[in-house]
């Protein structure tokens, strides 16, 4: 459904986009992962026609978008990464403009705008003037206006960017349900969410694909290794040196106030490391695992060494 | 054309939709209304027309007006990010284009609409000539549409609305008066600056005669501005 070769796309001097090859087949939901700056939003402007590549082609349903972009916005969902909103109009009134935007049968509107206001959860905002709506809401609004006309393909630039958790989970759970019917590629800079969602990745890195492969084998393509984070009342050294003599623990080292533990990916030592430091007198303040920061995985991936790691702990 | 009409309805929506459009409007009429009784008492109402505001500031309200109506066209759309929401759906930019400019063209005839209330109060209280009242509007129409189209140019260059309406005040600025400058000259050069000013143009209008060529140049003028901002979003999808 999307096709991408060669894609190569200049700002002046500038090499955002550098010659870029990937597939995302019909059904598919794939993540474009990357950091600030590495050409996720530029790949997709191309792809929706916003913009035409330096060189390199962009296929969505089949349409070369530099050549014959009109026919295939026909079939794009497009969120950009900056909410496109008029502020002084109603939430319906903007998917009704959408609607006709996309080209949607003004007969269909009707029942189009009660479907994705449904699918949106937006029932109780559907005559708000949408500059009174918060973040996470425009974001739903945003994303109705993408899925209106019922585009084969959808395109969301950091679809949950800037809101709350619970509204992260929701938006999360929005597109695992779209993606049972449409082609999606979704970009972010966070990687356990596009593994929450997506059944391939591709991770870019300052214009290139530095990865690309399913969910499941990316940990192999990655050190193989996780991290636990712990927090303990006790001496420092000392309970360095006892956490190493724990069983499946290849590494340990200290940040203040945190011990950080490494052992391979298919090993579980937390009840091994929370009984040591228990039988030592010590006491746990806490603990809890480190995803490896999208940082780590461009350090491991690319080998360059000027990533800070600071790395995200969940739970 | 049906996406054009799309396009031109919901600006002129989005105009009667703002207080600022009917502060602009209300604006105009005070102005224009203005214009016209000094006229007339200059003349100590022996001259029952239109033309207090059919002379140089007539002129330069109606333009200014149309920088200020057309600034926000293009320029508020890149600002609130819908910019990319129009041109990723399936319109032509022309279409955009069309639909943008004729949507603040009946915003602008509206409020030239609202004026004709003067010509009006002229039948009521005296004998006007009718000629020049019409011809005098097809100028005013001309003006205000090619104003327009210089104005949607200038919003397309930039994402700031301030400096498109100072875009286009200046460029409106330099093609009316290269025809006073003209005029001053005189000669080959002086006619030549005449012959590409608005200013020049425009003055047939108020004799009441309709000059075709006066005609053709204001819509060529239009069309010229039109072109290039079609141009302009194309250059943007290349840079
Ligand atoms: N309109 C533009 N003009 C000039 N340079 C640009 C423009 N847009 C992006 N860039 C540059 O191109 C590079 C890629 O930008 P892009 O927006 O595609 O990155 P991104 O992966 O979307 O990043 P982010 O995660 O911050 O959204 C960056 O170095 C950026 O500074
Ligand atoms: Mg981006």
């Amino acid at each position: 459904m999307i096709r991408v070769e060669n894609l190569t796309k200049y700002y002046g001097e500038h090499l955002a986009v550098d010659s870029i090859s990937f597939n995302v087949k019909k059904g598919e939901i794939v993540g474009l992962l990357g950091p600030n700056g590495a050409g996720k939003t530029t790949t997709m402007r191309i792809l929706t026609g916003f913009m035409m590549p330096t060189s390199g082609d962009a296929w969505v349903a089949e349409c070369n978008m530099a050549t014959n972009s009109l026919e295939g916005r026909r079939h794009i969902g497009y969120l950009p990464e900056a909410i496109p909103l008029y502020t002084d109009v109603t939430v319906r009134s903007y998917l009704d403009f959408a609607g006709r935007l996309r080209g949607l049968d003004p007969y269909r509107i009707k029942d189009r705008i009660d479907d994705v206001v449904e699918i949106c959860h937006l029932e109780d905002y559907i005559d708000v003037l949408i500059g009174k709506l918060s973040r996470g809401f425009r974001q739903r609004v945003g994303v109705a206006q993408a899925i209106i006309h019922e585009p084969e393909v959808m395109i969301l630039d950091e679809p949950t960017l800037g809101i709350d958790p619970i509204q992260v989970t929701q938006t999360r759970r929005l597109i695992k349900e779209l993606g049972q019917e449409h082609t999606i590629l979704i970009s972010s800079h966070i990687l356990p969410e596009v593994s929450m969602v997506c059944d391939r990745v591709v991770i870019i890195h300052e214009g290139q694909i530095v990865a690309e492969d399913r969910i499941e084998n990316l940990s192999t393509i990655l050190k193989g290794s996780q991290s636990i984070r712990l927090e303990v009342r006790g001496p420092t050294s000392a309970v360095t040196r006892r956490l190493q003599r724990v069983q499946g623990i290849s590494q340990v080292r200290y940040e203040k106030p945190y011990h950080i533990v490494e052992c391979p990916v298919d090993q579980d030592p937390r009840s091994n490391l929370m009984t040591a430091i228990v039988q030592s007198g010590w006491t746990l303040l806490s603990m809890g695992t480190v995803d490896m920061s999208l940082e780590d995985i461009f350090l491991q991936l690319t080998g360059e060494e000027d990533f800070d790691d600071d790395e995200e702990l969940e739970e | 054309m049906k996406n054009t009409m799309l396009i031109a309805l919901k600006e002129f929506k989005s105009y009667l939709t703002s207080p600022m459009a009917y502060v602009i409007a209300c604006v105009f009429l005070v102005l224009y209304g203005s214009l016209f009784i000094w006229y007339l008492e200059d003349t100590q109402y022996s001259d029952t027309s239109i033309n207090g505001y059919l002379d140089i500031w007539g002129n330069l309200v109606l333009m200014l007006f149309a920088a200020v109506l057309a600034m926000r066209l293009i320029a508020e759309e890149k600002k609130l990010g819908t910019w990319e929401l129009l041109l990723t759906a399936p319109l032509r930019d022309t279409e955009v284009v069309l639909g943008k400019f004729l949507g603040s063209l009946g915003m602008l005839v509206s409020m030239l609409a609202l004026t004709l209330y003067f010509p009006l109060l002229l039948r009521v209280f005296g004998i006007p000539d009718g000629g020049p009242i019409l011809t005098g509007y097809l100028g005013l129409f001309l003006l205000g549409a090619t104003s327009l189209a210089i104005g949607l140019f200038a919003s397309s260059v930039t994402s700031n609305q301030i400096v498109a309406a100072v875009v286009a005040g200046g460029m409106l600025a330099i093609l009316y008066f290269i025809g006073i400058a003209g005029d001053a000259i005189g000669g080959a050069a002086g006619n030549i600056l005449s012959y590409i000013s608005l200013y020049s143009h425009f003055s047939a209008f108020v004799t009441g005669i309709i000059d075709t060529r006066a005609i053709i140049y204001f819509l060529s003028i239009t069309a010229l501005f039109l072109f290039l901002t079609i141009r302009s979003i194309e250059t943007s999808r290349w840079s």
